[in-house]
């Protein structure tokens, strides 16, 4: 049977939304156990959160000053100790579970299932490879953990209506101090998070400039829709590169996408591929977004989007 | 300092990718090869440091097939001062990857290791953290900036909230992100002087590293394509259709 360990992603004491998709594909598996670690400076208030999520057994936690930014170096032998006794360590395939768990998966000696898509059974899983161009189904060995990154926009969060345990575990491990967190530079913004949110609206290189971009902001705050870019946009300077979607950026999965001014590079399609429905607004109607759009609209993006925010 | 900088061939970032019709794969007969975007940043970080007095040596790896030889003396015609490919009968997964890389580590102590964020053919991104848990020492994913002082490198990051900063130790692994620097072309004459720069051959056996199947690939399968959608021709025809939807 399996018992799978979940890694919590947390920001600010607020817990990712990544942590309940993780659980969601750990259920998969039709495990015995489901159990989350949070490592953290204070994890009480984080581990109450995460004891909500609807089928989680036990919330692990371990509070220490050195926990404090999520650095791999310090959490990855950590978890590498905590992993003991589970059949699965799954962490999120955001750039927190691309940084840490590769480094966990070396320490225990076995590979890692990147991007896990679908679940097949306890060792098998689709994951995409070549940008999405490609799923392949991949076997990991039966003898040893699996380690894992879902691929959080294939799994929808699970519910929040648990009461799981919450234990607080006493790793004895030595941390290394050669890494050391000197800052954070977020972009603030009040819109929705681009990973969660259920509407979302992205500008290309049509933009022009960082400016231009206020008609993308505009028709999104009347669609209280997050705002992403592609990389062409993040390369010239005009947002910043948290907002780029695609096979380097974020991958997401929103109801509604809306690309306006972006060509449909295969690099910014596969990050926009589970999107409910996806609608371009392209000068060029020979632009590839077309082939994958749900809703496609030829024509100036800066005459239609102030026409569009109208008519809204 | 000494620079190693993996430098792995890949299938060409503007090759459409076909899976084989019996699912063994993909097609990569006759498509165009190239390096891997990712390594290239790394490559260009590296002469950067070099060219600064930062560094004096840089050396590319790669881990491929015998038939690598011209791939690697293209790293060799961008500017890195020597090449070494380990040779390997098939494609190698990370863990494998990161091991021989340790190997490497242990005979030519670098002081820095510059690799990219991710192969864009089996879009793994692990290689990077691997190695670095394997050696024992700091890794910095996803640079977009990286300053070197003395001992210590100062490593912006691009991370899912925005701008992290951290500092590490040297030595170090550190995986590069697209907006580290945009790599040079390579000039017809670096071609020329290329062809006499040392090329050491060494195959995977020769540094003891197994090459291990820990995830096995089976079946390949296109991914689920989205049935062609409708034009509309103007906005109000834009706003119907979302509320058909159900949408707005
Ligand atoms: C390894 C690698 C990784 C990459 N990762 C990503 C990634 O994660 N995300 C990503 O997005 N890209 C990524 N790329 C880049 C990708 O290949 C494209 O270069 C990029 O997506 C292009 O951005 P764009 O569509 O905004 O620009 P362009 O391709 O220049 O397209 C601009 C579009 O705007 C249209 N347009 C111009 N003016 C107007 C107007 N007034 N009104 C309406 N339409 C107009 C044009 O017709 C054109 O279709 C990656 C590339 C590589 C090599
Ligand atoms: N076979 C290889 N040869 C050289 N470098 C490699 C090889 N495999 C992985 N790497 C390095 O590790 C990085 C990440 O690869 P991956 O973990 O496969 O996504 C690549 O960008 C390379 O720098």
């Amino acid at each position: 049977m399996s018992k799978v360990l979940i890694i919590a992603e947390h920001l600010d004491g607020q817990l990712n939304p990544s942590t309940a998709k993780c659980v969601s594909a750990a259920a998969k598996l039709s495990p015995q156990a489901i159990d989350i670690l949070v490592l953290a400076e204070q994890a009480d208030a984080i581990a109450a959160d995460a004891a909500k999520i609807d089928g989680v057994g036990t919330v692990l936690t371990v509070s220490r000053a050195e926990n404090a930014q999520p650095l791999a170096a310090i959490l990855a032998p950590q978890v590498a100790k905590a992993a003991d006794g589970y059949s699965h360590v799954f962490g999120p395939s955001t750039t927190f579970g691309k940084d840490l768990m590769p480094r966990v998966a070396a320490l225990l000696g076995v590979g890692q299932v990147s991007d896990l898509m679908e679940v097949i059974d306890a060792h098998s899983f689709k994951r995409p490879i070549y940008a999405g161009n490609a799923i392949v189904t991949v076997t990991a060995p039966a003898d040893a953990p699996v380690i894992a990154t879902v691929r959080t926009a294939s799994f929808p969060a699970a519910g929040s209506n648990g009461s799981a345990a919450v234990q607080a575990l006493d790793l004895d491990v030595e941390l290394p101090g050669h890494t050391r967190f000197v800052e954070l530079k977020a972009g603030k913004s009040d819109r929705p998070d681009l990973q969660t949110a259920s509407r979302v609206i992205s500008g290309g290189r049509a933009l022009g400039s960082g400016e231009a971009f206020k008609v993308i902001y505009s028709l999104a705050d009347k669609l209280g829709a997050g705002v992403g870019a592609s990389r062409a946009a993040v390369d010239a300077g005009y947002v910043p590169n948290d907002m780029q979607v695609g096979q380097t950026g974020k991958i997401i999965a929103p109801e509604l996408y809306i690309a306006v001014g972006i060509s449909g590079a295969i690099q910014h399609l596969t990050g926009i591929k589970d999107a409910g429905t996806i609608v371009a607004i392209n000068k060029d109607p020979d632009a590839p977004i077309f082939e994958i759009a749900d809703i496609g609209l030829v024509g100036d993006l800066f005459k239609i989007l102030p026409e569009l925010e109208a008519a809204l | 300092m000494k620079i190693l900088v993996g430098y792995k061939r890949v299938v060409d970032f503007n090759v459409r990718i076909q899976v084989k019709p019996d699912g063994s794969g993909v097609v990569t007969d006759g498509v165009k090869l190239s390096p891997n975007p990712f390594d290239e940043i790394a490559l260009e970080e590296a002469l950067r440091l070099r060219e600064k007095g930062i560094a004096e040596e840089v050396v590319v790896v790669a881990i491929a097939p015998a038939d690598a030889q011209p791939h690697l003396r293209n790293g060799l015609a961008m500017g890195a001062n020597r090449a070494i490919h380990i040779v390997s009968d098939g494609p190698v997964q990370p863990l494998t990857a990161a091991r021989a890389l340790l190997k490497l580590i242990e005979k030519e102590q670098p002081g820095l290791v510059l690799l990219g964020k991710q192969a864009i053919d089996d879009d793994a991104n692990q290689t990077g953290q691997m190695l670095a848990a394997l050696w024992q020492r700091p890794q910095a994913t996803f640079a977009s900036e990286l300053a070197i002082d003395g001992q210590v490198a100062r490593v912006t990051r691009e991370v899912d909230a925005g701008l992290e900063t951290i500092e590490i130790d040297l030595p170090a692994v550190v995986t590069t992100d697209l907006r580290l620097n945009e790599p040079r072309f390579i000039k017809l004459p670096d071609i020329m002087k290329a062809r006499s720069k040392p090329l050491e051959t060494l195959p995977l056996s020769d540094l003891g590293v197994e090459p291990g199947d820990f995830i096995a690939a089976g079946q390949h399968e296109p991914p689920p394509a989205r049935a062609r959608g409708v034009m509309v021709d103007d906005v109000a025809g834009l706003v119907d259709a979302l509320k058909q939807r159900g949408l707005v």
